[in-house]
This record gives structure tokens, C-alpha cells and sequence, in this order.
């Protein structure tokens, strides 16, 4: 699916990526982990294309991320960011359509993936001619979803989706997009700094620390086999913040 | 972009386009030149040609160069601006090389008409009755003195006063001519210099100060033409010399009044003088009234701010993105702009003259340059306040630049692109007045005209209206912001449940 080769991202001269190699499992949730500012967002900016490596190369479906061939390779990804990234001006409907509509989509076929979408996303249908002032933050997740899910991406790129929500709407949105995911059966990369999300989630786990990768694997490997003493703290230190 | 420029063109030249087979005068801003400007169109339209009249061309300078350049064929000098400003770097000896001067611009001297305006001192009637000649005014160091920012400026102005009389007062300030009339009466200055011809003078009953040592010259009227109007309309600068000894310094004064005090026309005075003293007949008037006259100053304010601030708006807008998209031209863009803004709005509209003429172009021209600052900043700064995370969801989209700022980065950045048209657009209705210094009309023509004959009512026919337009202009923007700025964003925030 993708598949970072040597890839490392430097910005000014510090390394925010050394070099690594991270091959990105088809139809299966990989949770990228680690503590604020280890690397986690530039990873995922990487993957589609926001960012250049400044080493090494970025394949999606085995081919290199050419300037010309990016466009068609976001379309062929959803990217969803922490407070959504909706567009304030244009209502759910507008923020959701941006990209069918420019690709010329008729109406008929919109309305229908919206439909379905909402349906998938618990979504009122209502809320779709408001803006996303007029939406609570959990709605405007779920619509910045819609929106990443509208072309039937492969690929399904979350940077910390829950990150801004309260817990008690985080607990419903957690479990309504697990059942997305199962549902979907997509290839799906999410970034969180909290290891219950990430067990709660995750296929596979690769835990970061300043820029590597310090362990991948399931969270028996990762709990039984640590390969690091950092593994261990991590995970400790999460488990002591929900007390004994 | 090549279309913005090629519009921009098409209308300049509309504007500057008067026909060439017509004989232009011109007039300085001033109540003398513009009635003896009206004369000589009338006596060119008695002899049968084809003429007009440009009142209120501008200051010295600025109506030579209009001669210069053709926006217009003749007008009236005088004999002492010609030899010690605007020739004076011909270094002549004496009146008689004047034609010979005024050759190497192409330009011929016409006949004395017989007054000579010079400089005078003048003082009110009732204040420090001892001095009675300039001479005089050496013992009374503390007299405020309120002069003409020309005369400050010339040679032959205030430096040459200070040394040939060894003045030594130090309160001495520059202001507008017609206003020092005012200050003197009202006591506000003690001294100012007036024009022997000055129908104020009587009005402000001033009593006038000897020059007993000769320091002031001679300033004879005279007319100044264009050579090339021999070949252009043959036999017409023959007929000048009607004019020839016509006018004495007093006749000149009565003449002043007319206008000045009696309330009549500029051309109205000419017409009398033309067919009583002349025996021609005068052109028809048609005194416009009030109504007439807003509407004309208004048709003009309209037109200096409608295209000026068009113009502006079509390159600032890509200006501002070219400085939001391109880092390394950023500060060569915006820098440019600023020190646009820097330059004082007369200086500015006097550069364009050699350009483009006088008038509508150079004053459009004017207005257009100061208006980009607004627009390129809130442009640029509209477009740099939109959140990091929105620019990257926009792209991440896999939309094409054009789609991006169309459908995002422009309405995102429409209320601070929106609020920077209407800074330039209120900034453009007020510095617009400005152009009737240099011909433009508009409101500042009324302005212009009441501060010379000291008419209120004249002023606030330019200001009053002036103001309201600005107010009418905020307004408009307020209601079109309702229109451009996307309904999403000016929506209050809701507390919507989860
Ligand atoms: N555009 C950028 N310019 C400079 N430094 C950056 C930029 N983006 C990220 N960084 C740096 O790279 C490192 C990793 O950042 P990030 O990927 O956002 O971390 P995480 O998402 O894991 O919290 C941090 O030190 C951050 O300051
Ligand atoms: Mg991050």
C-alpha cells in the first residue's frame, strides 16, 4: 500500500526523521505512538506528500510520490486532523462535496455517498447545510470523516481525530469509528500519544521516540517483549495516569 | 494581467484625449489668469476659431510645462515670473531676451496687456500706523509675517525681501495666498504680501507698504503661446494684439472684483470686458447653478475614484497573492507599495504632469498608486491569516492551486481584502479633492475656487458633499461585506450538543 523506504525529514538542519523503514500493512489499522514532538505528524505529512523526505522515497502502490502524480494520489487518500480542518465558509454538505464536486460528480451520485456516508457516521442528516460554527466538535469529526471518506479512499491517514473532543463524546467516537474501520475493511495509518487509543485500535503499533522507531508490533509484543527500556516506561507511565 | 494594463490605457487616453484642432488655454489657479484666460478664448472664438479654456491648470511651473508639452496653446504670464522662476536658468539680462528664451521651448511672447502685478506689502489699515514703507518694518522685530508659500520659495520672494531691507524678524510662515488675507485681518499675522491688482485688498481694506528700494520687478502681463499656432491656426496670434495696452493696473483690480467681491463668473467678467472695452463679441455663458455644478463635480469625484480605484484593485489583489506566494518577492512587493504611500500626495500628483499631462490622467494615475497599499496588505495579510491546518486540508485534498484559491484561500481572506478596498476607497474620496490643484475638477474644484475668493459657501459646496460620498462610500462597503464575506464566517459560534 505505502511504504517508507530510508525515508529521514530534516527541517533547518534538525533531523525531526532519521532515517527509517516502515511498510505500511494493507487492510489493517497501524497506530503510530509516541510522546508530543517525537515525530508522529511529519510522519503522516510524509505519507501524503505535504512534506518532501529530505532522504530516501516515499512509495504509495509501488510507485514513487512524483510531483505529477500527487494529485491523483491524494484522492486516493482520506487525511483527517485533530480539530477536523473544515472549512469555515462552506457549510458540512460544501466541505464534504469540495472534491467530488471539482472532479464533476452529478448531484444524483453526491447526494447518494452522503446518504451512505452519514448512515456509516451516525451523521444527522440535517446537519449537512449547517457550518461548522454551528456543529459540536464530535460532529465535526465525524463530518471531516464524510469528508476524507467521500472518494472511497484506499488509504485512511488520522492525525490524533479524537485529540480535541471531551472524554465522554471521545468514548462514543471511539467506538463508532472502530466499527467504521471493521466495516470498511480500509488500510488505515492513525497518530495518538494515548496507548488506550492505540490498543483500543490498533492492528499493529509502532512506538516512536525523537524521530525513530523504537518498536512495531502487536501490543502483546510491545507488553511481553519490549525492546527497549523506553517501551516499558511509556507504557508504564500511561497505565500509572489512570491510577493503580 | 496584459488586459489590466491595456484597460487601464484605453481609459487614460479617453481621458486625456482633447481634440487637437481646437486652440487650448490654459490658466493658472488664480482669479486674474482665469478671467484673462476666458478673454482669450473669447477673443479666439470672436476671430472664429475653434478654442476652449482649462481653468485652474495649476501653479506656475505646472502650467509652463502644460505648454510645453501641448495640453495647452497659450495663456498669460508676466514678465518678472518669467525672467527671475521659470526661466531663470537662463540667466537673462533684461525683458527684451525673453522672446528669444522663450523660442528654445518652442514657446512666443504675445503683447503686454498693460498692468504690472508685482508683490506689495500690505498691513491692516489700523495697525502700527507708523509704517508706511517697507523700510519701515526693520524697527519691529516681533511683526508676524504671512506670505504665499511661492513667495517664500522664489528668489525674488521672502530671501530677497530679508536682504535688501535686512529684516530681522524670525515669525515668518508660509500659507496659501488667499488665506493670508484672512489672517491679516484677523490679526492673526501683521504682515502679508499682496498682488497689485488684488481686488482684497480694497475688500480687506489694507493699507499697501512703499517699496522704497525697488526690490520688487516689474510683472507685466503678457501672453505666452505656443510658436507653433501660426502654422496650426494662421492669423489667430495676430488678433492677440487686440489686447495690446488694454488694461491698466486699476482697470485689472476693478476687473478682480468683478469676480471676487461682485459674485460674477470668471467668465461672465471676461465677457463684459470683451465686448465693452473690446468691442468683440463674447462667447455665450451659460452660468451653471448650483444643482448643475454638483452634479458635474460630482460626474468628476466619480470618475477620479471610480478608475483609480478600479485599476487599483485589479493589480493589488494579484499583487498581494504574488507576495503571499512567492517569499523572495515578498518584500519587494510590499516594500514597493509602502514607499508609494510615502510620497506626498501634491508632490506625486506634480510628478505626473511631464508624464501624462495635466488633468484627469496624472491625478488618476495618483489616486491609483495610493490605493494599492491598502489593498495589497490586507490582501497578503487576509491570505497569511488562514490557519495552517485549513491550508493543509485544502491540500491534502489533491484540489489544484487555482481550485484552492478560489473556492478556499479567496473567501477565507474576503473580509481583509474586502476591509482594505474600502481603506483606499475612503483614503481615495478624500485625497481625490486634491486633484483640482492640477486641473482634475471634483470636488476640490469648489474647494479650490471658494478658498480663493474667500466664499464659504463655495468650500462647503466641495467638503460637505466630499464628506458625504466618504460616508455613502463607508456604507456601501458595509453592505457589500454582507454580500462577499461568506455567510459561514460571520455566523456566531453555537453551542450545539455533541
Ligand atoms: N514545519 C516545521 N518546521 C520546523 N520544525 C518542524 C515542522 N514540523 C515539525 N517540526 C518539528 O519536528 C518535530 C516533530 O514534530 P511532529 O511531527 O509535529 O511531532 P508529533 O506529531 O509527534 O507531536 C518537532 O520537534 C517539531 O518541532
Ligand atoms: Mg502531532
Amino acid at each position: 500500500m505505502i511504504d517508507l523506504q530510508g525515508v529521514a525529514k530534516s527541517f533547518d538542519g534538525t533531523e525531526a526523521i532519521s532515517p527509517l523503514d516502515l511498510p505500511i500493512r494493507p487492510r489493517a489499522t497501524t497506530v503510530l505512538i509516541g510522546p508530543s514532538g517525537c515525530g508522529k505528524s511529519t510522519l503522516l505529512r510524509l505519507m501524503i506528500g505535504l512534506l518532501t523526505p529530505s532522504q530516501g522515497k516515499v512509495l504509495f502502490d509501488g510507485q514513487p510520490m512524483s510531483a505529477s502524480a500527487l494529485a491523483g494520489i491524494r484522492r486516493r487518500i482520506g487525511y483527517v486532523i485533530q480539530d477536523g480542518g473544515l472549512f469555515p465558509h462552506l457549510t458540512a454538505r460544501e466541505n464534504a462535496c469540495l472534491m467530488a464536486q471539482h472532479l464533476g460528480w452529478p448531484e444524483a451520485r453526491q447526494v447518494e455517498r452522503l446518504d451512505e456516508l452519514a448512515d456509516l457516521t451516525q451523521f444527522p442528516l440535517d446537519g449537512f447545510n449547517r457550518y461548522p460554527v454551528q456543529l459540536s466538535g464530535g460532529q465535526r469529526q465525524r463530518v471531516a470523516l464524510i469528508r476524507a471518506l467521500m472518494l472511497d479512499p484506499e488509504l485512511l491517514l488520522m492525525d490524533e481525530p479524537l485529540g480535541a473532543l471531551d472524554p465522554m463524546i471521545r468514548h462514543a467516537l471511539q467506538d463508532d469509528l472502530r466499527d467504521i474501520f471493521r466495516a470498511l475493511n480500509k488500510t488505515v495509518v492513525m497518530v495518538t500519544h494515548d496507548m488506550h487509543e492505540a490498543a483500543f485500535f490498533a492492528d499493529h503499533i509502532v512506538l516512536m521516540r525523537d524521530g525513530t522507531v523504537v518498536q512495531q508490533g502487536t501490543l502483546e509484543d510491545l507488553l511481553d517483549r519490549p525492546a527497549d527500556p523506553f517501551v516499558s516506561a511509556f507504557i508504564n507511565a500511561q497505565r500509572q495516569e489512570l491510577g493503580p | 494581467m496584459r488586459l489590466v494594463v491595456l484597460i487601464a490605457c484605453l481609459c487614460l487616453s479617453a481621458l486625456s484625449a482633447h481634440a487637437k484642432d481646437q486652440i487650448v488655454v490654459g490658466s493658472k489657479a488664480f482669479t486674474e489668469s482665469i478671467i484673462l484666460g476666458y478673454v482669450l478664448a473669447d477673443i479666439a472664438l470672436d476671430a472664429g476659431f475653434d478654442a476652449s479654456h482649462r481653468p485652474n491648470v495649476g501653479g506656475n511651473r505646472v502650467v509652463f510645462d502644460a505648454a510645453l508639452s501641448g495640453d495647452i496653446d497659450l495663456y498669460i504670464d508676466y514678465t518678472g515670473t518669467l525672467t527671475r522662476e521659470t526661466l531663470v536658468g537662463q540667466h537673462l539680462e533684461s525683458d527684451a531676451e525673453i522672446p528669444a528664451a522663450l523660442a528654445r521651448f518652442g514657446l512666443g511672447l504675445g503683447p503686454r496687456l498693460g498692468f504690472n502685478n508685482t508683490y506689495v506689502l500690505a498691513m491692516r489699515r489700523d495697525a502700527y500706523p507708523e509704517i508706511t514703507k517697507t523700510s519701515d518694518l526693520k524697527d519691529h522685530p516681533d511683526l508676524r509675517f504671512g506670505f504665499s508659500n511661492e513667495f517664500m520659495d522664489r528668489a525674488d520672494g521672502w530671501p530677497a525681501l530679508r536682504r535688501v531691507y535686512d529684516l530681522p524678524q524670525t515669525d515668518v510662515r508660509g500659507m496659501e495666498h488667499e488665506l493670508s488675507y484672512r489672517a491679516v485681518a484677523s490679526g492673526a499675522v501683521d504682515v502679508m504680501v499682496a498682488y497689485s491688482t488684488d481686488a482684497n485688498i480694497a475688500r480687506f481694506d489694507l493699507r499697501l507698504l512703499e517699496d522704497d528700494r525697488n526690490l520688487f520687478p516689474q510683472y507685466d502681463a503678457v501672453v505666452v503661446y505656443r510658436l507653433d499656432l501660426e502654422d496650426r491656426f494662421p492669423g489667430f496670434v495676430d488678433h492677440l494684439n487686440v489686447l495690446t495696452e488694454t488694461i491698466n493696473d486699476e482697470q485689472m483690480r476693478d476687473l478682480n472684483a468683478t469676480v471676487t467681491l461682485e459674485r460674477k463668473s470668471e467668465q461672465q467678467a471676461a465677457a463684459a470686458f470683451v465686448s465693452q472695452r473690446l468691442n468683440l463679441n463674447s462667447a455665450d455663458i451659460a452660468q451653471s447653478g448650483f444643482w448643475a455644478r454638483l452634479a458635474e463635480n460630482t460626474l468628476n469625484h466619480m470618475v477620479l475614484v471610480g478608475i483609480s480605484l478600479s485599476a487599483a484593485i485589479i493589480l493589488a489583489i494579484p499583487l498581494g497573492l504574488l507576495a503571499f506566494r512567492k517569499p523572495r518577492l515578498r518584500q519587494f512587493v510590499l516594500g514597493g507599495v509602502g514607499i508609494l504611500q510615502t510620497i506626498p500626495s501634491l508632490a506625486l500628483f506634480v510628478f505626473m504632469i511631464p508624464l501624462v499631462g495635466i488633468g484627469g490622467p496624472p491625478a488618476i494615475i495618483a489616486l491609483f498608486l495610493y490605493s494599492l497599499l491598502p489593498i495589497v496588505r490586507n490582501t497578503f495579510s487576509g491570505l497569511m491569516d488562514i490557519p495552517q491546518p485549513l491550508r493543509e486540508s485544502a491540500e491534502a485534498l489533491g484540489l489544484p492551486g487555482g481550485v484552492i484559491l478560489r473556492r478556499i484561500e479567496l473567501p477565507l481572506a474576503a473580509r481583509s481584502i474586502l476591509s482594505g478596498i474600502k481603506t483606499a476607497a475612503v483614503i481615495n474620496v478624500g485625497t481625490a479633492t486634491l486633484g483640482a490643484l492640477i486641473g482634475a475638477g471634483g470636488y476640490g474644484q469648489p474647494i479650490l475656487t471658494g478658498i480663493r475668493l474667500a466664499d464659504t459657501g463655495l468650500i462647503l459646496e466641495g467638503a460637505i458633499p466630499a464628506a458625504l460620498l466618504a460616508l455613502a462610500t463607508q456604507g456601501l462597503f458595509e453592505l457589500l461585506e454582507r454580500a462577499v464575506v461568506p455567510k459561514g464566517l460571520r455566523l456566531p459560534r453555537a453551542n450545539a450538543g455533541a
